[in-house]
């Protein structure tokens, strides 16, 4: 049987599915946030009902405020930490329910988290949904920090970045710790499908990614990397070329790891230095003062190891 | 006909669990509430019931994945004892809010610090204004009755609230006692379906849960939950109505016991009151003193013009409280018993007692001691601090 993600991407056609975020939520101009749920939702076949979940964030605080929803789908906010748990009451129920025969209709289970409730706050209970193999897709949209509250640094806050409690200073170049690789760390559960992704120019790598996703039975992790305009310092109409810089620099990687097996999507022809996706953002400009030229190749010597790392993991 | 039983509360609790056949259970295993998932998964094991039982990491998770399966619109149920429930704390809060008819069997130990097992009810009494209505047990049997009638009070439309039915820790979690068992069919036909109104998995409409709700409607929120609480407290007497008709077992917000014409009166919640019904039974049999009991069975709603009718005319109460909120003056039941009795204009000298903290024994002569006390009381019109111990080293 061939599987929905094997069909020919038509990127006009994708683009002309009816919207399942809804416009007029309160989420900033530029935020990769929506896009990265917009992307992922449409990845579901028409006419299949999925039941959404969110972690608190910014996304849960602009998309469902009381009394408006955006969302066409059913949609569960519980807290900040807990969307992993939350949406495994959601499909154990569902699970039940259409043993006892009370449903009929088929669902499918999505949830979105920030980075600050998935890498961290939240990395039990996704954790732990992951492992006990619920039928659900755990989507982080991932921005690099907790910008709900204001850009402060979290574990997938990149070394040396400026944020309000790692405040670039005269004794201070930004967050001291590298990232947490999140996505290795889900795939290392042993579920069937972990992808990693951004945005590129006709979102066929996300799109396809979100399909495997979701349509692959088993729990299944996306990790997205999201823009923040306002965390990162850029104009709200450079997001895609930053994310262009991001996947050209190899700071952001495109993989997927498919029932254990590790796929490199992403090899850029001729890799940048990392001061080219570092330069355009606020985050990173104490980086190009003289007292800290010595950073940025530390910076380029961790991109380096990691793309290496994940060279040899992929076949 | 009833069957009768030989059961540990845990046991009763997990065979009302069987009988009901709840749709999910997650649970997370925590002394001394662990055997209630344990006989749940055995008959999850064996066949004997479709409850699907999620394995959850943290109690954070279990009621996380609780309310999302409430939500859901199922019917859900977990339990946990102490700091299982203690990390709960903030889905408690997020379950009463999005009205979810979840039933807790809370098996009540001490809060650490230290690290204690036993049966004290800091856990509870801290989640008092959570917005769960609460329901306590003194033995076996009302632990039993308390799970089967927590449905339909839970689940009654003007209600949806959760409920959380408690027990002592090992007391009667443990202990093991006669038990009268309600036959398979009468438990499920007084529970009956569960037939949620609005939930997530409803394909003909769609909703969303959990708002983000700012200063223009939170208010509004809290008062329907106070609405809420308020209605239970009439649907908690239809259902112990209609469950007297069904078992002969009688309950109410409280249980008066030789109240009638008792001048001295102890207020307690939970098993102690068994003892305390042994030291009325002797001090009755031996002076001819007047002495008699309250036993609180439902604390949230909190029946407050109930209470103090029933002390309307006692000379001296004392109010026995098995957990410490540090307040430097009462405990949880001292404080709300107090202001019941004084909106009530009540004449009788009070005195609080902190007792059975972490699993301290209370024996039938600290309760002979506690009437002498109230005696004296009652003679001398003084009371000595507003409160005091039972049982505490010096």
């Amino acid at each position: 049987m061939e599987q929905v993600w094997e069909k020919a991407y038509d990127f006009k056609k994708v683009l002309s599915k009816p919207e399942r975020l809804a416009g007029g939520h309160r989420m900033c101009a530029g935020c990769g946030g929506t896009v990265t749920v917009r992307t992922v939702l449409r990845a579901l076949e028409e006419g299949d009902r999925a039941v959404i979940g969110n972690a608190t964030g910014c996304l849960e605080v602009s998309s469902f405020m009381y009394p408006y929803t955006a969302y066409e789908d059913s949609y569960i906010h519980n807290a900040f930490e807990n969307a992993g748990a939350t949406l495994s009451g959601v499909e154990t129920a569902y699970n039940v329910l259409k043993k006892k025969g009370k449903i009929k209709e088929n669902f499918k289970f999505i949830t979105f988290g920030g980075d600050g409730g998935t890498y961290d706050i939240g990395f039990q209970s996704l954790s732990g949904a992951m492992e006990r193999g619920h039928d659900m897709v755990y989507v982080c949209y991932d921005n690099g920090a907790y910008m709900n509250t204001g850009t402060q640094r979290s574990s997938a806050t990149p070394q040396y970045a400026d944020t309000t409690t790692t405040p670039a200073g005269k004794v201070s170049a930004g967050k001291v710790q590298v990232r947490k690789d999140l996505a290795a760390i889900i795939a290392e559960h042993h579920v069937p499908y972990v992808g990693q992704s951004t945005f590129t120019a006709n979102f066929k790598d996300l799109y396809t990614k979100a399909q495997k996703a979701i349509y692959t039975p088993g729990p299944a992790f996306l990790n997205v990397m999201s823009p923040c305009p306002r965390g990162w310092g850029y104009e709200p109409s450079e997001m895609m070329n930053i994310c262009k810089l991001a996947i050209d620099t190899c700071y952001w990687t495109m993989f997927e790891v498919i029932d254990g097996k590790w796929v490199l999507n992403y090899e850029p022809k001729n890799k940048l230095p990392i001061e080219d996706f570092l330069r355009p953002q606020r985050r990173f400009k104490h980086l190009f003062k003289k007292e800290n030229e010595e950073l940025i190749p530390l910076f380029q010597a961790e991109v380096d190891k990691r793309w290496e790392e994940l060279r040899n993991r992929c076949e | 006909m009833a069957i009768r039983e030989r059961l540990s509360g845990n046991e009763a609790v997990a065979y009302a669990i069987k009988q009901i056949n709840p749709d999910v259970m997650p649970a997370f295993p925590i002394t001394p509430s662990t055997e209630i998932p344990q006989y749940v998964a055995n008959y999850i094991a064996n066949g004997e019931i479709d409850t699907e039982f999620i394995h959850v990491e943290s109690e954070h998770s279990a009621m996380s994945a609780t309310v999302g399966a409430s939500a859901a619109g199922a019917r859900a149920v977990t339990a946990t004892s102490s700091c299982g429930m203690a990390l709960m704390w903030e889905e408690l809060y997020v379950a009463a809010s999005n009205r979810l008819p979840i039933v807790l069997a809370l098996v009540n130990r001490a809060l650490s610090g230290p690290i204690n097992i036993n049966a004290d009810h800091s856990d509870s009494m801290g989640a008092r204004d959570s917005g769960w209505i609460q329901i306590y047990a003194e033995s076996n049997q009302e632990v039993y009755d308390n799970y089967i009638q927590a449905f339909p009070i839970a689940e009654n439309k003007k209600v949806h609230l959760p409920v959380m039915v408690c027990q002592d820790g090992f007391i009667t979690s443990h202990g093991v006692e006669n038990i009268m068992l309600i036959e398979d069919d009468k438990v499920k036909a007084f529970v009956g379906e569960y037939e949620p109104e609005h939930y997530l998995l409803n394909a003909d409409e769609r909703i969303a849960v959990g708002p983000y709700a700012v200063s223009n409607y939170y208010m509004e929120t809290k008062r329907g939950q106070r609405e809420a609480m308020l209605n239970a407290r009439e649907v908690i007497l239809e259902v112990a109505e209609k469950f007297e008709k069904m078992t002969g077992r009688k309950y109410g917000f409280f249980e008066e016991y030789r109240m009638e014409d008792a001048e001295y009166a102890v207020v307690i919640i939970g098993s102690a009151a068994g003892t305390c019904k042994a030291a009325i039974e002797h001090i009755r049999s031996t002076t001819g003193k007047k002495v008699g009991l309250i036993k609180i069975r439902v604390f949230r709603p909190f029946p407050e013009e109930e209470i103090a009718r029933a002390l309307a005319n006692v000379k001296a109460v004392a109010i026995m409280d098995r957990s410490e909120m540090f307040a430097g003056t009462s405990g949880p039941l001292g404080a709300e018993v107090r202001a019941a009795m004084y909106q009530a204009h009540a004449k009788a000298e009070v005195v609080n007692y902190f007792y059975g903290l972490g699993g301290r024994d209370i024996t039938v002569s600290d309760f002979e001691r506690v009437y002498e006390n109230l005696e004296k009381m009652a003679e001398t019109h003084t009371v000595i601090g507003m409160y005091d111990y039972i049982g505490l080293r010096e």
